[in-house]
């Protein structure tokens, strides 16, 4: 069995009397694509910010790439990256200068980042969007975009924050694609989605409802054991208890 | 410390982009300089007066007429009686009523002494205040005038010494500011006034635009160091600040002819240490607001306070002690009295090197506060 990039015992946040996330447990191996499901305001954005070190946890424990949650955040940080759900690379900036900014934050050379940065728009096919300012390109673009800066530093783990919401699904293929190259470099990725079809193309998932996690394993596995067809319909099972959320 | 440089260039480039900023910094300082010396005066000129003059002599004529030549008024009416004024100054048509009595002439040349009186409408109390002020002036003159005069109508011998118990006549001179030119001792404030609005909203506005745009938590998840993210927000303001500086500099040289007699070096180091300070306060107040609304009143409101509290429109030194007390941790204040000693007293750097070393301190305080109020984690 790999190594456990991510565990965590019993996590816990509060907000006032709500508890966006209730005792959650569980781990991730080492270059494993863990799916993390759930309704609309079951918690997963709010646990996956506690496993990045920007949302401080309420009560649990666990480490991400090796280090402590509550201790260590600022050490995590350097081992991590990060997309979140609503699009943060600067608009105001050009293509190549977002992702200076951050190759640079991360600490490569200007050399470094000049070098992987070219590497990168020809992967991409973005050549000749290096000049462009962000605000122009299209959302699925910029998702693309903002998932390439979130690994240009090689990090351990990529967090993903419903990467694909409101993206087109030749572009969702496309941007799975992405994943699978970042996992076949041994990164491990950790992506939150809305989509079912998605969650077939991760080696585990979680599913949360109203904070707790109620089920994870193998998609396989979880069909099985729900008697479902699909994650659809898994997903439609447990999502029927919930008590919050919009759907 | 390498990342400081990427960090930096961002906020050079995002504020270069900005459609309004670089505008602004030109533009603001231009308008200022140009339009406020000219309004913002505390002299008051054009004051409405009515002359009761019951004495109708030649001398109390001479009176009203040298009321009526000074630049300060301007002679409204002259009712027969009192009343008949006083419902001129109901009617706000004037401002001022002097009165001369019927003796006037009579007092001055047989008790030489007389008086007359004088009513102001106090409700704009500056007003009030320097109105009186300037009609004891003209009063005065005129009755120094008078003594010239009838001192050499009497026998020589007693004339002699009246001569000598001749009241001293004070005559001030005015040192710094020879042709009390309330412009002069307004616009090193106006400096002030800009640092403080371009560098103190600017900033409040920085962080908590990152946080609506969420930029701040691509940010956050970074291992970037708060201290550098702080450095990168402040320093581009110097820079904002030296520009600014220039720009009040040069056209405060070439519209009002004033240059400061401390050196341009001194100024130019002074502005350093203060726009350290206001930066530092707008991105504590960027720290803990959520949105631009919220960050945008919080602002207003301290600004309102270093100004008002500053000493640029009311001299601190006749304030009440609270405020006295405020004023001792503002950083305006500080500032204000440094460009007036270095602009009008032609204080050196050294003269004021008490002030900056408070104001060091306040910039050390506050910006030692901007790094601990930015939280990476929520």
């Amino acid at each position: 069995m790999s190594k456990k990039v991510i565990e965590v015992f019993n996590l816990t946040k509060k907000f006032g009397n709500f508890t966006a996330v209730d005792r959650i447990s569980f781990d991730v191996k080492e270059g494993e694509i863990f799916g993390f499901l759930g309704a609309n305001g079951a918690g997963k954005t709010t646990a996956m910010q506690m496993l990045c070190g920007i949302s401080m946890p309420t009560a649990g424990e666990g480490t991400v790439a090796g280090y402590d949650i509550i201790k260590e955040n600022e050490r995590i940080k350097r081992n991590i990256g990060y997309m979140s759900q609503k699009f943060s690379l600067y608009e105001d900036l050009k293509v190549w200068e977002n992702i200076r900014l951050f190759g640079g934050i991360y600490g490569l050379s200007d050399k470094t980042i000049a070098e992987k940065t070219n590497e990168l728009l020809k992967q991409l096919d973005f050549e000749q969007e290096r000049n462009t300012l962000v605000k122009y390109l299209p959302l699925g673009w910029k998702q693309k975009l903002a998932f390439s800066v979130a690994i240009f530093h090689e990090p351990r783990i990529v967090f993903l924050d419903e990467p694909t919401g409101g993206v087109d699904p030749a572009m969702r293929r496309q941007f799975w694609e992405m994943i699978y190259d970042a996992a076949d470099r041994g990164i491990t990725v950790f992506v939150t989605t809305h989509y079912m079809d998605e969650a077939e193309y991760c080696n585990r998932v979680s599913i949360m409802v109203d904070g707790r996690i109620d089920a994870l394993d193998t998609p396989a596995e979880l069909r099985r054991r729900f008697s479902a067809d699909s994650m659809d319909e898994v997903f439609r099972q447990l999502a029927r208890k919930a008590k919050r959320g919009d759907q | 410390m390498k990342t400081l440089k990427f960090l930096i260039e961002k906020e050079f480039k995002q504020m270069f982009r900005n459609p309004l900023i670089p505008r602004l910094i030109v533009l603001f300082p231009t308008m200022v300089l140009l339009v406020f010396p000219w309004a913002v005066s505390f002299e008051i000129k054009n004051i409405r007066v009515d002359v009761v003059d019951h004495s109708k002599s030649v001398y109390s004529k001479r009176l009203t007429d040298k009321i009526a030549a000074s630049q300060y008024f301007i002679l409204h009416d002259t009712p027969p009686d009192y009343n008949a004024a006083m419902l001129n100054m109901e009617n706000d048509e004037t401002d001022m009523i002097v009165e001369i009595p019927a003796s006037f002439d009579v007092d001055l040349v047989k008790r030489r002494e007389s008086g007359v009186g004088v009513a102001v409408n106090s409700v704009n109390g500056t007003q009030g205040l320097l109105g009186s002020n300037y009609v004891m002036q003209i009063v005065n003159d005129f009755s120094s005038e008078l003594r010239g005069e009838l001192t050499q109508t009497l026998p020589p011998q007693t004339r002699v010494s009246f001569m000598r118990l001749k009241k001293m006549n004070i005559v001030p001179q005015y040192k710094y500011n020879p042709a009390l030119d309330y412009k002069k001792f307004m616009i090193p404030g106006f400096m002030v006034l800009l640092l403080t609005i371009l560098c103190g909203i600017l900033p409040a506005l920085n962080i908590v635009m990152e946080k609506e745009n969420g930029t701040i938590n691509q940010i956050n998840v970074t291992p970037i160091s708060k201290m550098n993210f702080i450095l990168a927000k402040l320093i581009p303001y110097w820079a904002v600040g030296l520009v600014v500086m220039i720009i009040s500099i040069t056209l405060s040289f070439l519209i009002y002819g004033l240059w400061p007699g401390g050196g341009v070096v001194a100024v130019l180091i002074s502005s350093i240490v203060f726009i350290l300070s206001v930066s530092g306060l707008g991105i504590i107040i960027s720290n803990y607001s959520e949105t631009m609304q919220q960050a945008s009143f919080l602002v207003m409101f301290f600004i309102l306070i270093l100004v008002l509290l500053g000493g640029m429109f009311t001299p601190v030194s006749s304030m009440p002690a609270w405020a006295q007390a405020i004023a001792a941790i503002n950083p305006f204040n500080y500032l204000t009295t440094a460009f007036r000693m270095l602009y009008l007293n032609g204080s050196s750097l050294a003269d004021v090197s008490g002030n900056l070393l408070a104001l060091g301190a306040i910039a050390v305080v506050l910006n030692g506060w901007a790094v601990f109020s930015y939280k990476k984690r929520g």
